[in-house]
């Protein structure tokens, strides 16, 4: 009977039981579904383990917030704008407010004909129009001043084939900019030694400002520009982009839930290797002295007093000069960053964004006191502000040290680090959490093999919302490579626009900005100790009450 | 066709529609379970010809939400399909069209880098293909008329369904 039964499916051998047929035919139809069920056991216990594995909300906890920005509002006024300074900086501020070179834009056009990958120019075409119009220019280089002009009346952003606008006016000098009265705000892009002097100007003709960093080159002149400020009541934005970064905003909101424990070392560093980042920068052809207007170059008056007075007071005649200051030099004029007769070095030019970021996600303020080291180690090209540089800052008030180091020689990163007790963090445009070893926060977790200590356990990417889980093996591998970008509501974003964005609209909206006066006080004389403990050799302290920086 | 078939020939590609069923299915579902997943990074790392259109994609947020739905529940019904026999023949074109979109936006070519790697050695023909390869070999032995719902279905469904469904 078995053996007539087989291969009944064909259904030759009519004279079979029907109902074995029955019986044979369902179960041949079925034959894969109870596979099913070992699928369903795996799915179930699978997920399981991932969330008992995973799981760390009870000694983790953090909010799905993501980074908040202050948004344009509909309707706001168009804000008339005047740039001083079309160096290498002033022509990324207005690429990022929407303005740029026509050249530029053939640069760019050429490339995505070679390679249709670089979506530079579409995405430069798309960027957010932030209603402003450029009114007033002015460089004391000609051939910069000129380009300024046709880059404030290229309002289509087209390149050097296309339509253009009315051109701003050119001003022969910066004072004369500040007279216009078809001009609410400006742009500061000029050499360290004039920031400040620039910006009380501005402000005392009613004028908005945006300036590059470092706020100030000397001291004294800090004290009178934050007075100058909060008496005239301007708005005044200090050019550290990172404030938009929104890992930093996280990082903020990690740190006040307490969850990398105590924080006792923070190590920051800004290395490079190249002659540009060296500030190196090319010789522009058509300069001479008929083209440079040397005599304001060579800075305000008052402002070179208070710096001779410094450093001559504190025997430091070795690191001025060493050329006269009213000797018409092109590599001067260029690469001034390399001479202290116009630069604020490392601690100026770099530190600065190091520190603005650590103040922006812990509010340390102004340390106690900083120690540096350091030397011209590599770029034996005359310059008198170190390639090498080592600043140490001290809170003992909040039992806190940071480590600054930076070398223009060598690109190895060492990141941001904030170390805390129970876990480190390295902030980036993305941000790691790795628990430390020892902690006592995640023992437990640590113990049950839960948080791993060889590697990150969270990982935050901005627009992602996951906060409660231990971060897979894949989400690791993105974050470390940092593939992902930043993207608010699905559109990628360059912090120095959103930085000017928050400007213009804290300009309209009469809100408080987010690198203000106060914090940018608080950046200065930060980057003077530091600055001033490396010329002088020895430890430089901050006396809170006086507001002075006082030797040991 | 079970008549031209040996016993032997005919668990083996049974076993073999199991396993690819199986993967699917697992795939999917632990996609579908875990909200966070999203194929946005797989995207990005994206190489070869299509590079820029898998990336560009990815940076689309709208769109992604629409890639990942169809994605997993695709992988979920192809699984299912291949697991109990059922439209066998229409998960089997469903799965090499994904496991192609999969190898255009990773080919195994010599001199790539992916962020997330392989984890075996590979010149042109990876995992993915060798799978693709196994659902073009079970259309052309559509095992579900004897072993599975297709038997059925077979019977109940129009003959126009036997071309590309069944």
């Amino acid at each position: 009977m078995e053996k007539d039964n087989k291969n009944s499916v064909s259904g030759s051998s009519q004279e079979n039981n029907k109902r074995n047929i029955g019986r044979r035919e369902v179960l041949k139809t079925l034959a894969t579904v109870p596979v099913l069920g070992a699928i369903a056991y795996g799915v179930v216990k699978t997920r399981k383990i991932k969330l008992l594995n995973r799981d760390i909300s009870d000694v983790f906890k953090l909010s799905n917030a993501n980074a908040v920005y202050l948004q344009p509002q509909a309707g706001g006024k168009q804000i008339r704008i005047g740039l001083i300074g079309f160096g290498i900086r002033g022509k990324q501020l207005m690429r990022a407010i929407g303005f740029a070179e026509p050249s530029y834009i053939d640069t760019l056009i050429e490339a995505k004909k070679k390679n249709p990958d670089d979506t530079r120019y579409d995405e430069f075409k798309e960027q957010d129009d932030l209603n402003v119009v450029i009114n007033g220019v002015s460089d004391i280089f000609n051939v910069y001043s000129e380009a300024a002009m046709l880059t404030g009346s290229n309002i289509y952003r087209e390149g050097s084939n296309g339509k253009f606008g009315p051109a701003p006016k050119q001003y022969r000098t910066y004072q004369e900019l500040l007279a216009a009265d078809d001009i609410d705000a400006v742009i500061i892009a000029a050499p360290d030694h004039w920031h400040g002097t620039i910006a009380m100007a501005a402000a005392r003709a009613g004028k908005h400002v945006y300036s590059e960093k470092p706020l100030t080159w000397t001291v004294p002149e800090t004290y009178m520009l934050r007075n100058t400020i909060k008496e005239t009541g301007v708005v005044f934005q200090l050019g550290h982009q990172g404030r938009q970064t929104a890992s930093y905003q996280k990082a903020a909101e990690i740190i006040k839930n307490d969850l990398l424990g105590h924080i006792n070392l923070i190590e920051v560093c800004t290395n490079r290797n190249s002659p540009n980042g060296a500030w190196v920068y090319p010789i522009i052809e058509g300069s001479n002295p008929q083209t440079i207007d040397w005599k304001q170059f060579e800075g305000d008056a008052t402002r070179i007093k208070e710096y001779e007075e410094y450093m001559k007071s504190s025997k430091l005649d070795r690191y001025m000069g060493p050329d006269e200051r009213s000797k018409f030099s092109l590599e001067r004029f260029f690469r001034w960053r390399c001479w202290w007769d116009y630069s604020t070095g490392l601690s100026g030019d770099l530190l600065t964004h190091e520190f603005d970021a650590v103040n922006q996600i812990m509010q340390v303020g102004i340390p106690a006191s900083a120690s540096s080291s350091g030397g011209v180690y590599f770029f034996k090209d005359g310059r008198t502000v170190p390639d090498v540089l080592q600043t140490v800052f001290e809170w003992p008030d909040k039992n806190l040290s940071m480590l600054y180091s930076a070398t223009l020689a060598s690109s190895r990163n060492r990141g941001k680090v904030f170390m805390g007790h129970d876990a480190s963090m390295e902030v980036s445009d993305v941000l790691t959490i790795t628990a430390d070893r020892d902690s006592e926060r995640y023992a437990k977790k640590i113990q049950e093999g839960i948080i791993p200590t060889d590697a990150p356990f969270f990982t935050y990417v901005p627009g992602q919302s996951k906060v409660d889980a231990v971060t897979s093996a894949t989400e690791r591998y993105f974050a470390q490579r940092g593939l992902l970008y930043t993207y608010i509501n699905g559109k990628r974003y360059d912090t120095t626009h959103l930085h000017m964005r928050e400007w213009l609209e804290c300009i309209r909206q009469g809100k408080t900005n987010s690198c203000n006066i106060d914090q940018a006080f608080q950046e200065a004389m930060t980057a003077h100790m530091g600055t001033r403990a490396y010329l002088e050799g020895r430890t430089m302290y901050w006396d809170k009450d006086k507001e002075e920086i006082v030797r040991g | 066709m079970e008549n031209k078939l040996t016993n032997g020939q005919l668990s083996w590609l049974v076993v073999l529609r199991i396993f690819i069923g199986w993967h699917f299915l697992y795939e999917g579902m632990i996609k579908v379970l875990n909200p966070n997943w999203s194929a946005m990074t797989y995207l990005i790392d994206s190489k070869g010809w299509f590079e820029q259109m898998f990336v560009n994609m990815a940076g689309n947020a709208g769109l992604m939400n629409w890639v990942d739905l169809l994605n997993e529940w695709a992988l979920v019904l192809i699984g299912l399909g291949l697991l109990v026999g059922c439209f066998t023949r229409l998960s089997c074109i469903g799965g090499m069209l994904l496991l192609l979109l999969y190898t255009m936006s990773h080919p195994a070519l010599l001199g790539i880098e992916y962020k997330m790697p392989f984890e075996g050695s590979y010149f042109l023909i990876d995992k993915n293909l060798i799978e693709l390869a196994g659902l073009g070999v079970l259309f052309v032995f559509p095992t579900a008329r004897i072993i599975g719902i297709d038997r059925f279905l077979i019977k109940v469904l129009p003959s126009g369904f036997n071309k590309f469904v069944i």
